[in-house]
């Protein structure tokens, strides 16, 4: 049998999946991979189905070693470099690593969490239909807690299928969408307003658990304790010192702060991607915007198949952008999908 | 007599779920409202809703916004919601054993002596109560019981412990509680019991429903450790007495 094995890994690295569902009213989290988007991207590439599970890797880098045969990996979610055995790879692509070849990922660019699916999916041993780690409950595998160094991830042998490539949508830059509740009532009116123009940044102690936000303070009509209710992905609580939380794949399945707002199920996996300390906004949409979103999202998911391309020449010109790397110039080996060959101008920069 | 209910509230989740809310506090007749509009989901499937949640005073509802929108949803809860309330639904009654005070439930003394009574008394008490569990959260297997002696309501501790033992049984507030898994808690312990409300490997997986009747038995020490060994291997040492 194949493996991965891992031999260096940042933190917040975790097998992630769809997620565990059903056993939310046992105060069971459902954990899952915080962009569904690139899990499924990731897998597709690979022939995987959507939601199973792949490497979550947080945004410092990772190394992995391929054992006992070759095994044919894909790349998505937040940018880094890349490379096999020194040769660039490119995000959005499926690469077999040959018996014995390293697959070295850099800091993310640009972006939080990126996925590593592998061909035929990982083995193990599923609870609730998962092995997406939640640390917290002592669930996940092959391993029930972040991956380290020395681990080991089984799979099927590389199948030699052609590379390929997926399309995805261009990035989107614009406010994380949210609709308002269930408890935006416990807030005046002008503490809404507060909420929805101001800039926010999310604070580098977040984790899977929850986002803090660093901005101004929301001040409550009634003060911040209430009586524990539901809560889903994306609910944005407001504690006694009002910043804000947003709660995020790995939350408490009920909460006793008041939740001024909910991010719209489209935006989750975006909103996942905002690197600590960038400066973002969110937007109030109808509810009828927001399950028109939610209509649309599932649509892009379901086309994920017929997005898949060849990967040819002019995508991949590995030789040139090797060659611009070792130049030194600020070409970016994960952005080959839309490199273009630099200029002699550029690379004589050095 | 059929009484009027008063309408839920139907707050929106986002865009993937509905709070169904019967009150903003704890209330034992709004709790009985959430589990009966539970019952129903869980008896006559709505399409669209995959997972719902109850709490002390609300449910929350799940669903595919693929296949249901708000509106249509919000309306058919509102109307499952005015439904009469069952008064002899059939409820599973568990007895629970609990080793009460010293190191199994290192508050004991201080509770009894916060009330002005005796540790006996707190014992007799929290041991004679007859509850039902309202909502199972904050990590897995952690039920919160409604029906615990006023006498024993207290608020919790002003600083939260960082690590309490598996098996908890705690007081904080209005509720009584069982703790599963190890963890943090800002309540009241009173003992511990070899119970594993959630146990993997185990079937069933959890042994407690929201809505399920609880009573308590004390059991000594040794007592205690022998359960605690069988439970560890997967015995439920949780006797059931009525369903």
């Amino acid at each position: 049998m194949s493996k991965l094995v891992i031999a260096s890994i940042g933190p917040a690295s975790s097998v992630q999946d769809g997620g565990r569902h059903g056993a939310q009213r046992y105060g069971l989290t459902p954990s899952g991979a915080m962009d569904q988007l690139a899990l499924a991207a990731a897998n597709t590439l690979v022939g995987n189905a959507p939601s199973a599970a792949a490497i979550e890797i947080g945004p410092f880098g990772a190394v992995f070693n391929a054992r006992g045969g070759a095994v044919r990996v894909a790349l998505a979610g937040a940018p880094r470099n890349a490379d096999i055995a020194g040769r660039a790879v490119a995000l959005d692509t499926s690469m077999t690593l040959a018996d014995g070849e390293t697959l070295t990922l850099g800091f993310a660019r640009g972006g939080s969490f990126s996925y590593v699916a592998i061909e035929g999916a990982i083995a193990g041993e599923p609870v609730f239909g998962s092995l997406a780690v939640n640390a917290r409950a002592g669930l996940g595998s092959p391993y029930p807690r972040p991956l380290q160094p020395g681990d080991e991830l089984e799979t099927q042998a590389a199948s030699g299928a052609a590379e390929r490539r997926i399309e995805l949508p261009g990035a989107v830059d614009g406010p994380i969408r949210v609709v308002l509740g269930p408890q935006d009532d416990e807030f005046a009116d002008a503490e809404k307003e507060l909420f929805l123009n101001s800039e926010w940044k999310i604070s580098a102690t977040s984790d899977r658990m929850g986002y803090r936000l660093e901005g101004p303070a929301i001040k409550h009509l009634h003060g911040h304790n209430i009586v524990s209710d539901g809560t889903v992905n994306g609910s944005i609580q407001v504690p006694g010192i009002g910043a804000p939380i947003v709660l995020m794949a790995d939350r408490g399945i009920s909460g006793g702060y008041p939740k001024i707002a909910t991010l719209i199920s489209a935006d989750f996996g975006r909103f996942a991607q905002v690197p600590a300390g960038k400066a973002f906004r969110f937007k109030a949409v109808s509810m009828a915007e927001a399950q028109g979103e939610a209509r649309k999202f599932a649509g892009l998911l379901r086309s994920l198949p017929d997005r898949l391309r060849p990967i040819e020449a002019f995508d991949l010109n590995i030789e040139a952008l090797r060659d611009a790397n070792v130049a030194g110039s600020a070409v970016s080996a994960v952005d080959a999908r839309t490199w273009q060959t630099p200029s002699a101008d550029a690379l004589a920069q050095d | 007599m059929a009484a009027t209910l008063s309408p839920p509230r139907i707050l929106p989740s986002g865009d993937s779920a509905i709070t169904v809310e019967f009150s903003r506090n704890i209330d034992d007749a709004a709790n009985q409202r959430v589990l009966a509009l539970d019952r129903t989901i869980a008896n006559e499937p709505v399409a669209g809703i995959t997972e719902t949640v109850p709490t002390y005073r609300s449910l929350l509802v799940h669903y595919d916004p693929v296949l249901v929108d708000f509106d249509a949803l919000g309306k058919k809860l509102a109307a499952l919601a005015q439904r009469p309330v069952p008064t002899t639904s059939k409820s599973r009654r568990w007895r629970i054993p609990v080793t009460y005070g010293g190191e199994h439930g290192i508050d004991l003394e201080d509770v009894a002596r916060t009330l002005k009574t005796t540790p006996d008394d707190i014992v007799a008490r929290h041991v004679g109560g007859d509850y039902r569990v309202a909502m199972i959260g904050f990590s897995p297997g952690w039920s919160y019981l409604s029906g615990l002696d006023s006498f024993l309501h207290m608020p919790r501790r002003p600083n939260p412990r960082l690590l309490t033992p598996a098996g908890t049984i705690s007081i904080g507030g209005v509720q009584a509680g069982i703790q599963c898994l190890a963890g943090p808690s800002g309540w009241h312990l009173l003992g511990r019991t070899p119970v594993r409300t959630y146990q993997l490997h185990r079937d069933p997986t959890f042994l407690l429903e929201p809505g399920d009747r609880v009573t308590f038995s004390a059991v000594d020490a040794k007592t205690f450790a022998e359960l605690d060994r069988a439970a560890e291997n997967g015995e439920i040492v949780a006797e059931l007495i009525a369903s």
